[in-house]
This record gives structure tokens, sequence and C-alpha cells, in this order.
């Protein structure tokens, strides 16, 4: 990608050219005649909103291997680790504190994930019965 | 839902009501990639680019506003005569920001994203050729003002640093969590203009910033006043050292985006073929 001027109103639609390519790859890889369905973790604290990043895989998809595969964002959970009570808890995405002694030295166990976790791909020979 | 009129019909289920004559199968890769591999690909080889010259990349993020630009022309002043320093502005629209730090006597590169919000690493690969990088020590990168986008996007650079002025809402780093969770250093500015308003408050924006995990040294300045500067002066020359010792020991250092989480996912070195039983 080396344009200057490059028409992407949101940023999901430029994360879409990556996970497209990551996706076509996979499908060229296993012989699929078409992709079915595409399930990416995303964490609330990775940037990116599942529901903009749907719309613009539709968009990108067009035209392509992948075109009319479905979507699919498996939204993870804020987890943190304390150092100081080493006692694991669920978070917020602004408030990453412990919820059992409410200390900051926490370390985020997931919550910002941003991974292609899975492609459903349809071969091209039938199935046999 | 009912029975009636169809609204049962999901796209996950319609595939149920038609028995395809020939049905193709089905087969699932488990893949665990992450999704930003090419761009953190294209970002290992401009940080490479940018250690192979011992030059120390520093991303600047804010909002519109806040006084980013005013930042770098005070900083360019008072480190000049000691450092050397290149600077790459990211706006939507004109060049305006460079011709700012060209007119105080150091090379500035203008990216023009058109409408994309940030920088991402493709978009600094070709403006890193317009720099003479073994006559550099410092190389800022205002990024595109903008609280949400470029904390998700590492371009090649070392360390992040969040500006958050006064004359906004000192709850910031609560409502961006994923830009402010990203500093490796939270400078609040425009702190001359603190007498004048009454519900800024510095250690509340600092109690939001340590809620969010985050260990980064705050420090509160004005680039008008000079008040506070120089704290932020020997961070950076003190980075800058430390920098030119970690490229001779060949190492690097990576700004904190996307860095805990992200690393306890071991990404799958070969995809597994698994297929999916339907029907």
């Amino acid at each position: 990608m080396s344009g200057l001027h490059r028409t992407q109103p949101v940023h999901e639609l430029s994360l879409c050219q990556d996970l497209l390519e990551q996706v076509i790859a996979i499908a060229r890889a296993h012989q699929a005649e078409k992709v079915v369905r595409v399930i990416v973790n995303i964490g609330p604290l990775a940037g990116v909103e599942p529901l903009l990043l749907e719309s613009a895989f539709s968009v990108s998809c067009e035209g392509t291997l992948a075109e009319g595969a479905e979507l699919v964002t498996a939204l993870q959970a804020i987890r943190v680790y304390c150092d100081v009570c080493g006692l694991e808890s669920e978070a917020t995405a602004s408030d990453l504190s412990c919820r059992h002694c409410g200390d900051f030295a926490t370390r985020l166990l997931s919550g910002d994930e941003l991974i292609l976790a899975r492609v459903e791909l349809e071969s091209v020979e039938e199935v046999r019965h | 839902m009912c029975n009636t009129c169809g609204c049962n019909v999901t796209s996950g289920n319609r595939h149920l009501l038609f028995t395809a004559p020939a049905q193709k199968p089905v087969s699932a890769v488990t893949v665990l990639s992450n999704l930003l591999k090419h761009n953190d690909a294209h970002a290992e080889q401009n940080r490479a680019r940018l250690d192979a010259q011992g030059v120390l990349a520093i991303n600047l993020m804010s909002s519109p506003g806040s006084g980013k630009t005013a930042l770098l022309e005070a900083t360019i002043q008072r480190l000049k005569d000691s450092l050397n320093i290149g600077v790459i502005e990211g706006d939507l629209e004109t060049e305006n920001d460079a011709d700012r730090i060209r007119a105080q006597g150091v090379p500035a590169h203008q990216i023009t994203t058109g409408t994309a919000c940030h920088l991402d690493a493709h978009l600094l690969g070709p403006a890193l050729d317009h720099f003479d990088l073994s006559k550099l020590d410092l190389l800022f990168i205002e990024n595109v003002g903008n609280l949400v986008c470029p904390a998700s996007f590492d371009l090649g650079h070392h360390r992040n640093v969040t500006l958050l002025s006064v004359t906004e809402g000192d709850d910031k780093p609560a409502k961006y969590p994923v830009m402010f969770r990203a500093a490796d250093l939270m400078l609040i500015t425009k702190i001359d203009l603190l007498p004048h308003l009454d519900d800024f408050s510095p250690e509340r924006a600092e109690l939001c910033q340590r809620k969010l995990a985050s260990s980064a040294p705050v420090f509160n300045l004005s680039s008008r006043s000079g008040q506070g500067m120089e704290a932020w002066l020997e961070w950076l020359q003190h980075e800058v050292a430390e920098h030119k010792q970690r490229v001779k020991n060949g190492q690097t250092l990576r700004p904190r985006v996307q860095q805990d989480g992200q690393s306890l996912h071991d990404p799958a070195s070969q995809p597994r073929f698994r297929p999916v039983v339907r029907v």
C-alpha cells in the first residue's frame, strides 16, 4: 500500500484489508471455492467497533472469494491479573484496577485481542455420501 | 420470534431449511493470527530502519487542538542545538503544520491522509524516505488529531506520548481508554490556562490514567509559558541517550500499543485444518 491518498473513511475498513488478505490466503491454501464464515475475536480494548468491522467487511469482500461471507465477531471479556494480591478479576475498559484489593498494578489477561480465530470454507469437491 | 412469519430464520440456521442437492463440504480452519499482521510486519521494518541509524521515534497522539504542534515548536526551540530533530506531520489535509515546523529550522515532512483518521505503518515507511536518518537523533511523528484510531496501529516508532489539554475534560482517559492505555508518557498541556478553568483537575486526570493500570509518568506543562517544560525536555534527552545505547546492544523498544494481552495469545504457527460436521 503505497498511495498516500486512500479513501478509507474509518479505520475498521483499513483493518479489513489485512483481514481479507489473510482470509483469502487461507482459502487459496485450502483450494476453497468460497469463504462461508469468518470468526474474529475482539476485545473491548482493541479499539475496534465490531458493528463497523462487520459492515466494513461486507463491503471489502465484494468481488473476492469471500463475497457474501458472514463475519462473526466474538467479543472477549476484560480480565486482569493483580501483581499485588495475585488474584484475577473481571474489569471494565475505563477501570482496570483489581476488584479484590483495588490496586492499579494489574496486567491485562484478555480484552485487547484483535485476532482472526477461524475461517469456514466451502471446498470445490462435492460431498461424498 | 415465532414460527409464523419466518422471523425465526436467521443467517445462522437458514441452511437447515434447504436441503442442497449437492451440498459442498464446509471445513473450518483455526487461525488465531493477529488481524494487524501486515501492519505490524511493516512497522518492524520501519523500526529496523530507524534503529540502524540510532534514531528514536516518538509518536504524539491527542485530540485535535491539544497543542501537539505548539509543543513541537517549543521543544525544537529548546533542543535543536543539542539534538538533531526531524518531524513527520499527519493531517487529513494541508501542509500547514509541516510549514510551522520548517520555520523552526528542522526538516519536516507532511503526510496528508485524505480521509484516513490515523497513520499506519504503510504510510510511515515512504515518509521516512524524505529524511537522511543518519543525521537524526530524534524523530517526532505527530499523528492525526484523534483519540480513537491512532492507538491501534504500530508505526514502527518507540514511544507513545499522549497529550491532554486542560481545556478538555479531565476524565478523558476514562472515556478513551484504548488511547490513554497506550501512553508511555502523558502530558497535561496548556497548564498556564488552569487558573481560568475551575473544572479541570490534573489530579483527577492522573487518577483516571492510573485506573487504566498505567504507570506512565504524567507531566504538566505549557508550551506557551514554558512552565514545566524542563521535565519533558529531560525525559526526551534521557530517552534519546538510552535508545542509542539500546541499539548499540542490538536491542529495540516497542511502544505500549496492543502489547500485554496480545502477547499472551500465541499465534498458531501452522493453521489447523478441521472438518465441521453439518446436518
